[in-house]
């Protein structure tokens, strides 16, 4: 099982591109509110993030990531149990 | 204090702007109807390029004629749903002719398309399952995957390797995955890369689901849609589709090789606690199923008439979907050129449908036109007359 900080720094890594410079990700940065994400651009995240860590990750669960803990939790959750 | 109407706030702020803007695009009245591609709107008369009347059957009378007939004879509606009193042996012969035309062991009609596609993924898929779908997928496959329970993954429209990437990850559960694709996609006219799609659902052992709405009497040599046209009937487990496009009624279907279809009939709300189809509506159905049937020239007429359109629009540097398709879709800069592009096109007595996002697949707006057989030279030259007179609309910054 991966540890929530490794999952943690990748998941900052896969969010970077997406984040406005200057803006320092952390565990509590809204994704949808913070990075001013639209539908399209949180469909590409998730894309770049499946990709990152080899997993698919279901469109349920996304009504339960707001934060970028929120979203590590879940993709450690996944990492575990496979897609 | 709170109102439970403070949700629609929103949608009241964009109403009032629309009708300030005088373009009240969502309230248009078809105040009378001349014909398969005609009405009266806003007293004008009108050219219907924007109605998915693929066949233009909506006006035929040997349609009209079985219609009448089934009121006289059965009444106006069936009062009940297909599991209480609502199967009339019309019913049941049009899921044999259904079986018998897609080659199938099993049919089953509801009552609107809608309630098909939400009724079937509802109940095939469950928790524990997952179906795989296309992101350009029409919002009643996501409304039926979410109710499903079962997990949903997307991959991008069209992107074959995406989908196998999440076929490879799931591993063993890939084989009560269902993939579901689009025949024809609805916004765009494009078509689904449905022969590498069957390949790999094959591969993976999974299940394959084909929404046939707007292919069904369009594609393929018999009009079955697009797994025919592709010779991949074999590896679709599921085709589902309508009757409210090319068959010019309102209901949908479900056709399977697997006879546990029969099965979904006890299991899906969709189908036990709604009124099934009336029984006029069930004899035209027949009736235009049967002329889908035994005149392609239909089918030569709307190819032709839709090349037509997408090669004008083409030549005026319109920004275009993919591929010639009886949906032509022209794609616009902004929401504003889309408005003003539609209701010039309304002046000019041509109706077409408007598209603004969040109902565009990218985000953007779009009008879409949608040929019939119907439409006659007279009318494409109109359509394509307005269209050019408008240019300007499109090229203003």
């Amino acid at each position: 099982m991966q540890r929530y900080e490794d999952i943690l720094a990748q998941l900052y890594d896969a969010i970077r591109p997406f984040a406005s410079d200057g803006l320092k990700l952390e565990e509590h940065t809204d994704l949808v509110n913070d990075l001013d994400l639209d539908s399209m651009k949180v469909m590409n995240l998730v894309r770049m993030v499946e990709d990152s860590f080899d997993i698919s990750i279901p469109l349920n669960i996304l009504p339960h990531v707001r934060t970028v803990k929120d979203f590590a939790l879940q993709l450690q959750k996944l990492t575990q149990e496979g897609p | 204090m709170k109102s439970i109407f403070d949700k629609f706030r929103k949608i009241a702020e964009t109403r009032q702007a629309l009708e300030d803007s005088g373009v009240d695009c969502f309230n248009v009245v078809m105040e009378n109807i001349i014909s398969a591609t005609e009405a009266i709107v806003n007293g004008r008369r009108t050219i219907l390029a924007g109605t998915n009347n693929y066949l233009g059957l909506t006006f035929d009378s040997e349609c009209i004629d079985a219609a009448c007939k089934a009121v006289y004879e059965q009444g106006t509606g069936t009062t009940g749903s297909r599991m209480a009193n609502g199967t009339f042996s019309g019913h049941l012969l049009l899921e044999q002719e259904l079986g018998d035309f897609f080659g199938t062991r099993s049919a089953i009609v509801f009552s609107t398309g809608y309630v098909a596609i939400l009724g079937m993924l509802s109940t095939l898929a469950g928790p524990g399952d997952v179906i795989l779908l296309d992101a350009d997928c029409h919002a009643s496959i996501y409304d039926g995957c979410r109710m499903s329970g079962a997990d949903i993954i997307r991959f991008g429209h069209n992107e074959v390797k995406e989908l196998e990437k999440r076929l490879r990850r799931l591993g063993e559960r890939a084989t009560n995955a269902l993939i579901v694709v689009e025949g024809i996609y609805s916004m765009l006219g494009d078509r689904a890369q449905l022969a590498d799609i069957a390949s790999l659902k094959r591969k993976y052992g999974a299940y394959l689901l084909v929404d046939e709405a707007h292919s069904l009497g369009v594609l393929g040599e018999h009009g079955r849609g697009l797994a025919e046209e592709v010779g991949v009937e074999d590896s679709t487990d599921f085709v589902v589709g309508t009757f409210s496009k090319s068959l010019g009624a309102i209901g949908g279907f479900c056709v399977s090789k697997h006879p546990e279809l029969d099965l979904i009939r006890y299991a899906s709300r969709l189908y036990i606690f709604t009124a099934s189809s009336s029984p006029s509506t069930i004899a035209s159905t027949r009736t235009a199923l049967k002329i889908l049937r035994t005149r392609p020239e239909l089918r030569s007429r709307l190819w032709d008439n839709a090349y037509q359109l997408y090669e004008r629009l083409r030549d005026m540097d319109f920004v275009l979907g993919p591929e010639p398709s009886p949906i032509v879709s022209v794609r616009l800069a902004s929401k504003e050129q889309t408005l003003a592009l539609w209701k010039g096109l309304l002046d000019r007595g041509v109706y077409v449908n408007l598209v603004l996002p969040p109902a565009t697949p990218d985000g953007g707006s779009l009008l879409r036109c949608s040929i019939s057989a119907a439409h006659t030279p007279g009318q494409l030259e109109h359509i394509c007359e307005a269209f050019a007179s408008l240019r300007g609309v499109t090229q203003a910054a």
